[in-house]
């Protein structure tokens, strides 16, 4: 009879975990206090906002065909950085991807670079790759390629590892070699995921690419962070509403491509 | 042990083709379980030799030791001439190549086409970017592709997504792939399980008429006793680890068949509960 009532609602929670909530409110609430977060402040930035946003309109045009170049070479900064990011990622996922790895060194070691690349930052190489390459699009074409490694790197070996393995193992008994293998089953099964990897991927190299500018790695942030630091904040408007027609722009037509293909 | 087997063969009229397929003595446990003890079978081209048994006697196990996708613990495997207990990995697989497996599952690249799929089965013997899919490969190898389409009635399909096809189909074009790798022995594993009465029985047909034609040794697991009648010339039956049944399907009949079946289990049993 006992065994058929129903079990307590809820579990009596053990001491440990007890003590380690308690730990991580507290260090919630600690964080809270100490970023310097408080009302007053944010009342007291209201007009500071609004004077700046005032500033801001009515948008200059006068500067917008170099702002347009400029987005231009950022769109192709993120294009080319993205392109080279996903080629290079490809062959690499494939040495980390498990099952599919010719090498338990290799795959510990791919996976190793995909998750250097993918941790630190792409600000961060693109300030390493300024120093190596100088200033302009050059280190921030690097600074994506690098990101898109780690981040479609990571993706494409996961897709490829959650392909059906019965096709594979099909094939493998018919005595294809691992490059047929891949080719013939791996690849075909991983695309539709492969394809909405690399549109993401476009669409962020595109997000970052703007950022990256502002560290000198080329591309429309340079145009961005001189307007601010000279108090140009009508100029500022334009470029990032031009920043904001890029992005939405580079995300439809993406949603499209990826309704078309998958 | 062979006190049950009944050993019903009568004169064959020809003399028979020598064996492709010798397995004797096989035996393999998985942990405390004795699932194979000493098996010993052989097939013929041009003959289909139907294996019977309960589920999980080991039907399965016996097929995979064959190519050692399942390592055996003893006995010998003898295809063509050759010990395939004692090949090494690279030889192994080129024997591999030269078997024909069919599942219950059809295993196919959805995605692809049914020709690209079919021509995937000439990575047996070639490689490199014009196996992978059929606008990459050379005409002999598509001409080909399309013979073995043509062979399981398809030929119609050839660039029609594999996933749009039903499951006969899908199961007709693994076939079709299996043609391709031009196999000697042709191991297939319940390839009607998943179809339907009217699919399962075209396809134990082919099956049967490829074997025939192309002078195939074909090993065929199948639970439906009128296929395993119909389209075999030699039945087989495993329980407890040996083969216990060994039928010419010429004389054998039904009764026989489900009486095989209504035998209770036995050593397996006790096996388990000693180790359970
Ligand atoms: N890799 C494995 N590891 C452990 N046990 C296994 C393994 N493969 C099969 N077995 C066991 O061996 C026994 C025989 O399995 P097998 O699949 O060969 O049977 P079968 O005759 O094909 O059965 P069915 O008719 O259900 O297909 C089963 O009890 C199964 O659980
Ligand atoms: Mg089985």
């Amino acid at each position: 009879m006992a065994e058929t009532s129903a079990p307590a609602r809820w579990e009596r929670p053990n001491a440990l975990a007890f003590t380690m909530l308690v730990v991580v409110l507290a260090f919630i609430l600690w964080s809270f206090s100490s970023v310097g977060l408080s009302w007053e402040r944010m009342v007291r930035g209201i007009p500071a906002l609004g004077s700046m946003l005032e500033r801001m309109f009515p948008p200059d045009l006068e500067r917008l065909p170099r702002i347009l170049e400029q987005l231009l070479v950022t769109f192709q900064m993120a294009l080319v950085g993205c392109i080279l990011g996903l080629i290079l990622a490809f062959p690499i996922a494939v040495l980390a991807a498990e099952g599919l790895s010719p090498h338990p060194v290799l795959k510990h070691a791919s996976r190793a670079l995909i998750a250097l690349f993918r941790t630190v930052p792409d600000l961060v190489w693109a300030l390493l790759f300024v120093i190596a390459v100088g200033l302009g699009p050059a280190a921030g074409v690097m600074a994506i390629m690098v990101d898109k490694i780690g981040f479609a790197g990571r993706f494409f070996a996961e897709a490829m590892e959650e392909a059906d393995k019965g096709p594979q193992e099909a094939l493998s008994t018919i005595g294809a070699t691992r490059t047929g293998l891949i080719f013939s089953a791996v690849v075909p099964l991983a695309l539709p995921s492969f394809v909405a990897t690399s549109l993401f991927s476009l669409e962020k190299a595109v997000r970052g690419s703007v950022i990256l500018g502002l560290v000198g790695a080329g591309g429309i942030g340079v145009e961005l962070k001189v307007a601010f630091d000279l108090f140009d904040y009508d100029t500022a408007c334009t470029i990032i509403l031009a920043i904001f027609a890029l992005v939405i722009a580079v995300e439809q037509v993406s949603n499209v491509i990826r309704k078309r293909l998958i | 042990m062979t006190a049950l087997a009944h050993r019903l063969s009568p004169e064959p009229e020809a003399p028979r083709a020598p064996p492709v397929l010798f397995v004797s003595g096989l035996a393999k446990r998985f942990g405390a379980r004795q699932i194979l003890r000493d098996v010993t079978f052989e097939a013929r081209p041009g003959e289909v030799t139907a294996l019977i048994g309960a589920n999980g006697t080991g039907k399965s196990t016996l097929l995979r030791s064959i190519v050692r996708l399942v390592e055996p613990d003893a006995g010998t495997v003898t295809v063509l001439d050759q010990e395939v207990r004692g090949l090494d990995r690279k030889a192994l697989k080129a024997f591999r190549s030269r078997v024909g497996f069919v599942f219950q599952k059809h295993n196919l690249v959805g995605r692809l086409s049914v020709l690209t799929n079919v021509i995937h089965g000439v990575q047996a013997r070639m490689s490199g970017p014009r196996t992978w899919h059929h606008a990459l490969a050379p005409a002999a190898i598509r001409d080909e592709a399309m013979a073995c389409l043509a062979a399981v009635g398809l030929a119609d399909r050839a660039l029609q997504r594999a996933d749009s096809l039903s499951g006969g189909q899908s199961q007709r074009v693994a076939i079709a792939r299996m043609l391709m790798q031009r196999p000697e022995l042709v191991l297939a594993d319940e390839p009607d399980a998943s179809l339907d009465p009217r699919a399962g029985r075209a396809l134990m047909e082919l099956l049967y008429s490829l074997a025939h034609d192309k002078g195939l040794a074909l090993v065929v697991i199948s639970h439906r006793i009128e296929h395993t009648l119909a389209f075999s010339d030699r039945i087989v039956g495993l329980a407890d680890g040996i083969v216990t049944l060994e039928l010419d399907s010429r004389v054998a009949h039904a009764e026989q068949l489900r009486a095989f079946f209504e035998r209770p289990p036995a050593e397996t049993d006790r096996d388990t509960a000693n180790h359970g």
